[in-house]
C-alpha cells in the first residue's frame, strides 16, 4: 500500500510538471499563433485554424499512434532528432511534452484568439494615433484586454493535459519518473484490479477537474465555457 | 408494393429466426497473445459448426473487470491460470469447462535481424537502449519476462532501459516500430505459422527461466448459449485447434 502511495505521489508531482511544462511553454508559442490567427487575411488561416483545432476531433490513439511512427528511429522527426543527436523522443520526458503540446494546443490557442478578435481593431488604432509601436500596441494594450481569454487558456491548457491519456500510453512506455502520469497509473491500478488504489487516484482527478472548471465558470460569470470562445470540444 | 414488401420482409425475418435457431452466436473473449492464434480457430469452428463466433481481443484482467460487470461474454480465452479460476471461484464461470488449452513460450525478439544472438546475451550488450517489457501486474508474459531478467541476474543492470506495454501487443508494437530494440513477447505474436521465415530476430528463452505460462479457458456463466460455448471450448482441445495452436508456437 505504501509503495503503492508513493509511486502514485511520484505521479501526481510528473504530471504537475508535465502540466506546468506544457502550459508554459503553449502560452509563450501560441499567444503569437493566436495574434496572427485573429488578424491575418491569409489564405492559410483556413487550414492553419483547422490543424490547430484537430486534437479536439482526432482520437488521441491516432495522435499517439502517428507521432509513435515519426518519432521513431523510421520516421522523419525521429531521424531528424537522432541526426541532431538529441537520440528519439518516445519513452521520454520531452517527447511527452511535445506530444502533450500538440494534443492541448487548441484549448490553449482558441480562447486566446477569441479574446483577441473580442478586442476589435478600435483600441489597437486609438493606440497607433497615441504613437504606439506594434509591439507596444500588443504588450500594453491587446494583452491586457485578452486577459482572461489568457487566463482562461492557461487553465484549460493545464487541466487538459493533466487529463491526458491516449496519447501518453502510446509514446510513454509507463517509465516511473519519466512518462508515467496520473491517467497511466490509474489506468494500471484499474486494469490490476487494485480499485481502492484507483478510487483514490480517480477521486483526486475528479476533484481537480471540477476546481477548475469552477473557477474558468467563475472567471466568466455570463455565457457557457463552450460558447465563450473556447473549443468545442 | 408496400404489402409485397412488408410481406418479403416477414419471410426474411423468419429465414433468419429459422437460422438462429440452429446456429448461435458467441461472443469469445481472447487474451491479446493468442489473437492470431483465435481468429484462425474461430473461424474453422464457424465453418465445422455453423455456430458465429465474434472475437475480442484485450487484456485478461480487463476482461475479468467487464466480466464482474456483466459485459456479454460466452467464453473467456484467458492468458493465464488465475483469472478464470477466480471467476469459477465467484460463481461467475462454469467449472466443468475449465481446461488449459495452450501453453505459451516467452522469446527475446528485435526487429533488427542480426541484434538477437541464440543465447540472449545481447540483454548484458550496451548494444541497446530500450527493453520493452509488459506489465508484469497485468500479463502473464510480463511476469515471465521478469522471471527470466531474474534467473540471468540482469534485473538491476536493465531496469532503467525497460520499457512497459500495456498489454502483450503493445509491448511488441513498440519494438515492431523500432522504438525499442528488444522486446519480450510471446511465441505466438512473432512466428509465421505457415513455417517461413521470422522476420527480425530472435531468442527461445528456455523453459527452466520462467514458470510455465498456461492458459486456461472457460466458459461464462451467465452465456445465454451454454451448449455451443462448451462446444467451442471443446474445439480448441480437437485436432484441428491442436494444429493452429502448435504452428503459433504454443503447446497444450
Amino acid at each position: 500500500m505504501d509503495a503503492d502511495w508513493s509511486a502514485d505521489l511520484q505521479a501526481v508531482a510528473l504530471t504537475l510538471k508535465l502540466a506546468s511544462v506544457v502550459t508554459l511553454l503553449l502560452l509563450v508559442l501560441g499567444t503569437p499563433l493566436a495574434w496572427w490567427l485573429a488578424h491575418t487575411r491569409s489564405r492559410w488561416k483556413a487550414p492553419l485554424s483547422a490543424l490547430v483545432a484537430l486534437p479536439l476531433v482526432l482520437p488521441p490513439t491516432v495522435l499517439g499512434f502517428y507521432l509513435l511512427m515519426l518519432m521513431g528511429p523510421h520516421g522523419l522527426v525521429g531521424q531528424a532528432t537522432q541526426a541532431l543527436g538529441i537520440g528519439l523522443l518516445p519513452f521520454t520526458f520531452t517527447g511527452l511534452a511535445i506530444a502533450s503540446m500538440l494534443y492541448s494546443m487548441p484549448f490553449v490557442v482558441q480562447p486566446i484568439q477569441t479574446a483577441f478578435e473580442a478586442i476589435g481593431a478600435r483600441p489597437l488604432e486609438a493606440a497607433a494615433t497615441l504613437r504606439a509601436g506594434p509591439w507596444e500596441r500588443f504588450a500594453h494594450v491587446a494583452l491586457p484586454l485578452a486577459r482572461r481569454g489568457v487566463l482562461t487558456a492557461a487553465v484549460l491548457g493545464f487541466a487538459h493535459t493533466v487529463g491526458e491519456f491516449g496519447v501518453v500510453l502510446m509514446i510513454g512506455g509507463n517509465i516511473p519518473g519519466a512518462t508515467r502520469v496520473i491517467s497511466t497509473q490509474l489506468y494500471s491500478h484499474v486494469e490490476a484490479l487494485e480499485y481502492p488504489a484507483a478510487h483514490r487516484l480517480a477521486a483526486l482527478l475528479l476533484a481537480f477537474s471540477f476546481a477548475v472548471l469552477l473557477w474558468v465558470y467563475r472567471l466568466r460569470p455570463r455565457g457557457a465555457l463552450l460558447a465563450a470562445g473556447t473549443p468545442t470540444a | 408494393m408496400s404489402f409485397a414488401l412488408s410481406r418479403s420482409l416477414v419471410a426474411l425475418w423468419l429465414a433468419a429466426l429459422a437460422f438462429s435457431a440452429r446456429a448461435d452466436e458467441l461472443q469469445v473473449a481472447v487474451a491479446a497473445n493468442f489473437a492470431p492464434a483465435a481468429q484462425k480457430i474461430a473461424a474453422q469452428f464457424e465453418h465445422d459448426t455453423g455456430h458465429v463466433v465474434k472475437v475480442s481481443v484485450g487484456a485478461t484482467g480487463k476482461f475479468y473487470a467487464q466480466i464482474e460487470s456483466g459485459a456479454p461474454f460466452d467464453v473467456l480465452l484467458a492468458a493465464d491460470q488465475a483469472t478464470p479460476a477466480r471467476l469459477v471461484g465467484e460463481g461467475k464461470a462454469l467449472p466443468a469447462t475449465l481446461h488449459t488449452y495452450a501453453v505459451g513460450k516467452l522469446v527475446l525478439w528485435s526487429a533488427d535481424p542480426a541484434l538477437v544472438d541464440a543465447k540472449g546475451e545481447v540483454l548484458k550488450s550496451n548494444q541497446w537502449k530500450h527493453l520493452s517489457v509488459a506489465d508484469a501486474k497485468l500479463a502473464p508474459y510480463g511476469q515471465a519476462a521478469r522471471e527470466t531478467l531474474a534467473a540471468l541476474k540482469l534485473t538491476d543492470a536493465v531496469q532503467a532501459r525497460v520499457v512497459t506495454g500495456e498489454n502483450i501487443a503493445q509491448t511488441l508494437q513498440f519494438a515492431q516500430t523500432g522504438n525499442a530494440e528488444l522486446a519480450f513477447v510471446a511465441l505466438g505474436q512473432v512466428q509465421p505459422p505457415d513455417g517461413s521465415r521470422v522476420p527480425g530476430s530472435m531468442w527461445l528463452v528456455p523453459d527452466n527461466f520462467y514458470a510455465p505460462i498456461r492458459q486456461d479457458a472457460v466458459v461464462i456463466a451467465a452465456t445465454k448459449s451454454p451448449k455451443a460455448a462448451t462446444e467451442f471450448v471443446d474445439y480448441l482441445a480437437s485436432d484441428k485447434a491442436r494444429a493452429v495452436i502448435k504452428a503459433y508456437g504454443y503447446s497444450w
